[in-house]
């Protein structure tokens, strides 16, 4: 009998491998397909566009004109290198802030975790600029924030640090990279969340029975644990940092300009689309590369 | 056992775990000799990881106090505690191979010699060959027996298993056990063993306390546990029993007491009779019953009412006048079978009977054993 049963799953098996073989790229179909208009062709316009030359009101031809990304590069570098730092700080910032309350939340907060969660991602409830011109407010010189900061002399330190240029908060270095750091808190939080969360509490006793201090567990046992949530975080929130432009115009000065207000303003308002397209080609290329580098890195940690 | 602290003695005084509204584990004095097998026996619920963190410094006791030789050590946190623990879930860190898993401990401590060491312990346990593995690859046995190498490797001072054994089959579990005690009389470390398997309490430990509702109810080796338990709870939960209500007689020597159930006499050893008290339960393991005539006074006549035959014995349950039925295990040595419907003498030797205290519920802890064999 067990020989019988044996028998017809073999036979039955393999007629419905054979079509179960292209079932998921029938499935995968819609996305290609989304993938294709959406991203792929999009691209290729924008790397065609960033070779033509001419002007809106006579059209433009394709030229090949690799030479307009030497100009892009020497003319706009010091934005480039802004734009990295900026973002680069400001995702370092989420990361020390976000890891203890995405911890807490995984780990400690009980019956609240959700409630939190909530409250995490609540600020999403409005939109993106509407937040940031709250910081306009918030930072503005006529209000306690930093008549407070006058007072503790903090605006005195962020100045002597170079973060502002005056004793007001507003239009700032400093402004821009708090505003991009709040911005994208969420992004680094809620993956961080999702590993810690999965991280076994009788891991980290097993350490402290293993002689672990409570650094040490941290060190060896959950920031390990944790790397792919970090990973995650700060790609979700660097990448699209670094191409902001919204807080560095609500924010910040002329001397705080990020490349993506120099795109911005290049794409709508001078209407220079070559130049455009390889700004933003140039762009794409830097994350590409960081982000590569920077992933292979972290995965040969042993991420499980 | 208050004859002095020996070097690495570990005691419990009066230690004590209360939560919001329950109290887990009520004042517990316990003295466990450094290089003793010893078992922590109870059904589920009644204590026993409780007391094994509270041991290993992962929870903080309401109240008394540990001791390891000389030094207490109910305020130290748990990294700083000479005491490991295999956990029942392993806990093995999935991001180390069995080697760095091995190593945590001794790294941790600064050891310069922790490869080599782990490298020794991976050979005891038989792991050698997948040390460069992670956990995960793993099947169970081999997991449950990084999780002992791990910790076995730091030398503790006590060694806490909790139910380490829990979630092996029963052929490797068998094995496991016979490899633990080769391992512990090899190393000759103090190993604290919870389980909820009486017969692995008994087959492994020099020492058994059973535990329950946060209590030890008695404490001894396992053959006096099993001969002369004093509860019936014990009674019950180590092995099975026959417990029949009876009265004590006055009188009786040094050695013998005479007892009155349902109007036949029978005897009990002295030593076997709590004292002081004059209603009992009379307890007498299945396979200490015969059937047949023995010439002795401890004699009783009933009906078999069911016979299991199960290959090495047979059981037999055999009605008394007054309705309850004993439990009779009959090695198949060649002596006469019993037939069902049968009316049977039933006999045993009066060192073989038990008297408890006939206030305690006859039925305790019978109902919670697992592993009747
Ligand atoms: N953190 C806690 N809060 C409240 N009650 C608890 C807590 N931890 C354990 N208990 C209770 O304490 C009692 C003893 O628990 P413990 O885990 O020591 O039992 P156990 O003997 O190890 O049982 P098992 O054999 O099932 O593992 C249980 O009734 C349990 O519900
Ligand atoms: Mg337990």
């Amino acid at each position: 009998m067990a020989e019988a049963a044996v028998l017809s799953t073999g036979s039955a098996a393999a007629p419905s491998r054979r079509r179960r073989s292209w079932v998921p790229y029938a499935l995968l179909l819609p996305g290609l397909l989304w993938l294709v208009v959406f991203f792929v062709l999009p691209m290729v316009t924008l790397a065609s566009q960033s070779l033509q030359e001419g002007n809106v009101d006579d059209g433009y031809v394709f030229t090949g004109n690799v030479g307009i990304y030497v100009d892009a590069l020497q003319q706009y570098w010091p934005q480039y290198v802004r734009s990295l730092v900026y973002a680069g700080t400001a995702t370092v910032l989420a990361l020390l802030l976000g890891y203890p309350l995405a911890y807490f939340i995984a780990q400690k907060a009980g019956r609240y975790k959700n409630l939190i969660l909530v409250l995490v991602i609540a600020p999403f409830f409005t939109s993106f600029l509407i937040r940031t011109l709250a910081w306009r407010t918030i930072l503005s010189d006529d209000w306690f924030v930093t008549e407070w900061a006058q007072k503790l002399h903090i605006t005195d330190f962020l100045q002597a640090v170079g973060l502002t240029s005056n004793d007001s908060l507003l239009s700032s270095k400093f402004a821009v990279i708090m505003g991009l750091t709040y911005n994208f808190l969420p992004f680094m939080i809620l993956p961080l969340y999702t590993s810690l969360e999965r991280l076994d509490p009788r891991l980290i006793e097993a350490a402290g029975d293993l002689y672990a201090s409570a650094w040490q567990t941290f060190r060896r046992v959950t920031w390990p644990l944790s790397l792919p949530g970090v990973v995650a975080g700060t790609l979700l929130t660097f990448i699209p940092a670094a191409g902001d432009f919204i807080n560095a115009r609500l924010l910040g000065n002329t001397q705080t300009t990020m490349i993506g207000s120099v795109i911005d303003s290049q794409f709508l308002r001078v209407l220079d689309y070559p130049l455009a397209a390889a700004l933003s080609f140039i762009l794409l290329i830097i994350i590409v590369t960081m982000v590569s580098v920077y992933v292979r890195r972290a995965g040969t940690e042993e991420l499980l | 056992m208050m004859a002095g602290q020996e070097k690495g003695d570990l005691s419990l005084v009066a230690l004590t775990k209360s939560f919001a509204t329950f109290t887990a584990v009520h004042p517990l004095d316990l003295t466990i000799p450094q290089g003793s097998f010893f078992a922590l026996l109870g059904p589920s619920g009644c204590g026993k990881t409780t007391t094994l963190r509270m041991i290993a410094g992962l929870e903080e006791p309401s109240g008394g106090r540990i001791h390891i030789g000389d030094t207490d050590i109910t305020e130290t946190r748990a990294y700083q505690r000479n005491v490991n623990t295999v956990f029942q879930s392993y806990a093995l860190f999935p991001h180390m191979s069995v080697m760095d898993n091995v190593m945590f401990g001794l790294r941790r401590r600064g050891d310069k010699n922790a490869k080599a060491k782990a490298g020794e312990i991976l050979e005891l346990v038989q792991l050698g060959q997948v040390a460069d593995k992670k956990p995960t690859q793993l099947s169970g046995g081999m997991q449950q027996r990084v999780a002992l190498a791990r910790a076995l490797v730091n030398r503790p001072d006590v060694l806490l298993l909790d139910e380490p054994l829990g979630a092996l089959d029963l052929k490797l579990r068998r094995q496991m056990q016979m490899e633990l005690k080769r391992i512990q009389q090899e190393v000759g470390l103090t190993f604290i063993h919870v389980t909820h398997d009486q017969e692995e309490a008994m087959t492994m430990a020099d020492s058994i306390a059973v535990m329950n509702a946060g209590r030890i109810e008695q404490l001894g080796d396992p053959a006096t546990l099993y001969e002369q338990p004093r509860s019936t709870f014990v009674a019950n939960f180590l092995g099975q029993s026959n417990l029949v209500r009876a009265q004590v007689n006055p009188g009786g020597t040094d050695r013998i007491v005479t007892v009155r159930v349902h109007d036949t006499d029978l005897e009990v050893s002295r030593e076997h009779l709590p004292y002081g008290v004059d209603d009992v339960w009379l307890g007498v393991r299945p396979e200490k019953l015969r059937l047949g005539e023995a010439g002795g006074p401890n004699q009783l006549r009933g009906i078999v009412r069911d016979v299991s035959f199960s290959g090495v014995a047979t059981q037999y349950a055999v009605e008394m006048p007054w309705g309850q039925e004993l439990i009779v295990v009959q090695q198949n040595d060649g002596s006469a079978r019993a037939v069902l419907g049968e009316t049977v003498s039933v006999s045993w030797a009066a060192h073989h009977g038990f008297a408890l205290d006939a206030s305690q519920d006859a039925a305790a802890g019978a109902e919670l054993v697992e592993d009747h064999g």
